[in-house]
């Protein structure tokens, strides 16, 4: 075995929705176990645990079983997330919890993922939960969706029932706007079309999960988007020893959107001054250019004054600089959303305090259905405007995910309670 | 779907820019963050990332080792070379020290001081008023991990409670914390062993000879390698066999590295960073598996030296 020229394909985030009964755990067990992430001492421990509870074969949703805390009260109590390796990919399974704190968890889930695969019980079809999980991938933005219709076993690994289930996702798809779905017949109990074919799908002729996860886009989108350099920290290492390092000024971030080259035009947020790119740096290295998702220090021409939550973007690319913004929040706290409260709004690296001013409706997530609401409850999804003390550099959501997210934090508590989309 | 067009960073890129983002956020949402820094090799990894994040300058916080006084001196001896190397300051509090103030106790001799570290440290961030720790634990270390947060909240008492984390959403961190409450920041949280191998390769990371092949005497205890006749810092021999057991000079490595009581190394002939990523690349035991003590999972690890033509 070689470690040389395996061609990297990167890192992919995905979403597994859907509950213990769908076969959840069952499937993420299996993507673990047939990609040989699971080591034997693990395999014993779950083969005793099995036996224990009286089993005959080795359940490999145990595998994700969580924290005792969990198992004694029978509960899931967040997000877990797992990973595994292909050699050409490395994967992260987001792995969130069913039943009611469901939209919270999954809303949390896929804020990190590119790919969501919604599964289907074979018996059972298309259910309302499967539409909440379909909307939700769709708020949050997640790219690519894979409509996994499980327990094919149960059904005979009929092609009719699996044929019919296709049919009407593909209508419901279209009507919340998902254009970006595929779909797959599989058996998680038994590894049909995970990772191995299986013999009783013979009339299914397109790709395996794990093909389907392979060929997956790495990139959130592959549309060209504009420059975003939210400034993290400032680099002013005058102290030094070393002279040449007294006048350094490097601004240092992530490439959130976009990409950058050495000469590029930029335009500084607030002050909206422009300037050139002089260098690229990471670790004393000079690159070219720097890609989305790339962390580097920027060194720029003229000489500005930068601090943390200030934004470098692509000159003639800005985007508005607003004290109000109209977003979709999900609330995420067990203490409602308060209209008379001040919240600190986290966009970027930029923190401002933020006032609710108006609700224009809340969603509901199972009919889609909009009604009129004057607080938030944990997992409501609401459309609403907040009023903020200083402005942000504000993207809409769709157009770049990394800038057009926000967090709300309680001041009191300093929890995260709030997720917010701007529209 | 579209077909792969955009250039993307590969994976062990976009883990370092993970967790050079991470770093930087710690920076700069915290007043007076530390460094956690035992000379293993997840740390060792933690230390490159943060050059990475901060050189030419600085780091914007200190190093911090919480010593049992039970580690191994190779890697005592590794940790000050390279603070001293990279010219930061590294402060050392001793659990023996707080055995001294009478906050640890140990209910024997032999006990395990690991655990112990937890007062230590505690009484280090007090002492510092430290806002944040920054670790290098990773989430497929164990089932718990897999749900810990990158910015772990702990309250006054330091203390974790699954129940009321902070959902972690996109690449919005919230290290906020009142005085006296601290945050756990790990970079490296999204890092399985195979990254933190293949990012040692990469860099070309120097490591503690420990963790390559060589031979020490050891004595085979409930299937498990327990290295036996270590010397401390101060010359004195720890780990003494128990009596009727048998020494043998065995070729072993450690996977990770800690307190001597409770870490075990793994039999390997891979003396170099490349033979150890293709050997954790075809290992069919887990990091803790292997060198957890106290595991009964260790059995399976029997069984297969056994089959490999182990006595």
């Amino acid at each position: 075995m070689s470690t040389q020229h395996v061609e990297d394909r990167g890192l992919l985030r995905f979403l597994t929705c859907g509950s213990v009964d769908d076969g959840k755990s069952t499937l993420i067990g299996r993507l673990l176990f047939d990609t040989k992430a699971i080591l034997a001492d693990t395999l014993t421990a779950i083969e005793k645990t099995s036996s224990k509870r009286g089993m005959t074969a080795v359940d490999l949703s145990l595998l994700t079983d969580g924290l005792q805390a969990e198992r004694e009260q029978g509960i899931t109590i967040d997000v877990a997330y797992r990973y595994f390796s292909t050699g050409t990919r490395k994967y992260i399974i987001a792995d969130a919890p069913g039943h009611e704190q469901y939209t919270r968890n999954m809303v949390t889930a896929a804020s990190t993922a590119n790919v969501a695969i919604i599964l289907i019980d074979a018996r059972k079809g298309v259910l309302t939960q499967t539409r909440r999980h379909s909307y939700l991938t769709k708020l949050v933005g997640i790219p690519h969706v894979v409509v996994a219709v499980n327990k094919m076993d149960l059904v005979d690994y009929d092609q009719a029932t699996y044929d019919r289930i296709v049919g009407e996702y593909k209508a419901f798809a279209d009507q919340i706007g998902l254009t970006d779905v595929r779909f797959i017949p599989l058996s998680a109990l038994n590894g049909d079309m995970i990772v191995d074919r299986g013999e009783r799908l013979d009339w299914y002729d397109g790709p395996t999960l794990i093909d389907i996860l392979e060929a997956a886009p790495a990139a959130h989108t592959e549309k060209a988007e504009s420059f975003r350099f939210p400034v993290q920290y400032v680099c002013r290492p005058q102290a030094s020893d070393d002279p040449a390092l007294h006048d350094y000024r490097g601004f240092m971030g992530r490439v959130e959107a976009g990409e950058i080259k050495v000469g590029d035009t930029v335009t500084v947020l607030p002050n909206g001054l422009t300037t050139r790119v002089k260098d690229i740096q990471l670790y004393g290295e000079s690159l070219p250019k720097a890609i989305h998702e790339q962390s580097v220090t920027l060194l720029l021409e003229d000489e500005i004054d930068i601090s943390r939550g200030d934004m470098i973007v692509a000159a003639g690319e800005a985007p508005a600089q607003s004290k109000q913004v109209e977003a979709l929040v999900c609330w995420l706290s067990e203490t409602p959303l308060s209209p008379a409260r001040t919240y600190w709004l986290r966009h970027t690296t930029r923190e401002v305090k933020a006032k609710v001013a108006s609700i224009a409706h809340r969603v509901d997530i199972n009919t889609l259905a909009n009604d009129s609401a004057t607080t938030l409850a944990m997992n409501d999804i609401a459309r609403l405007t907040l009023k903020l003390a200083q402005p942000v550099f504000a993207d809409s959501y769709t157009e770049s995910r990394a800038t057009g997210a926000f967090i709300l934090i309680d001041e009191s508590t300093n929890n995260t309670v709030g997720a917010g989309m701007i529209v | 779907m579209s077909t792969l067009t955009k250039q993307t960073l590969s994976h062990l890129d976009w883990l370092e820019s993970e967790a050079i983002h991470i770093m930087r956020e710690v920076a700069g949402q915290c007043s007076n963050p530390v460094l956690l820094f035992s000379g293993g090799k997840d740390s060792i990894c933690m230390l490159r990332i943060a050059e990475k994040a901060f050189r030419p300058g600085k780091f914007p916080f200190p190093l911090m080792h919480i010593d049992t006084g039970h580690n191994y001196r190779e890697v005592v001896e590794f940790r000050d070379k390279r603070a001293a190397e990279l010219g930061e300051r590294l402060i050392v509090r001793s659990v023996e020290d707080s055995m001294k103030r009478g906050t640890v106790v140990l209910k024997s001799e032999n006990e395990s001081r690991n655990k112990h570290q937890s007062v230590t440290l505690l009484e280090a961030i007090e002492e510092f008023g430290f806002d944040a720790c920054i670790g290098g634990a990773r989430r497929d270390e164990e089932k718990a991990r897999a749900k810990e947060r990158i910015m772990s909240f702990r309250d006054e008492f330091g203390q974790w409670d699954p129940k009321n984390q902070r959902p972690e959403l996109w690449n919005l961190y919230n290290a906020r914390s009142h005085k006296g409450e601290n945050i756990r920041a790990f970079p490296i949280s999204n890092w399985t062993e195979m990254d933190v191998w293949q990012y040692i390769e990469r860099e070309g990371l120097e490591l503690p000879s420990i963790y390559f092949a060589h031979t020490r005497p050891v004595v085979i205890r409930q299937g498990a390698i327990v290295p036996v006749n270590v010397p401390l810092m101060n010359g004195e021999l720890t780990n003494l066999p128990k009596a009727g057991e048998e020494i043998v000079d065995l070729q072993v490595r450690f996977r990770t590295v800690g307190d001597i009581s409770c870490t075990a190394p793994v039999e390997s002939a891979a003396d170099n960073v490349e033979k150890i990523v293709v050997e954790t690349a075809t290992t069919t035991i887990t990091e803790r598996g292997a060198t957890r003590l106290d595991d009964q999972t260790s059995e399976a690890s029997m069984e297969q030296r056994k089959k490999e033509g182990y006595f």
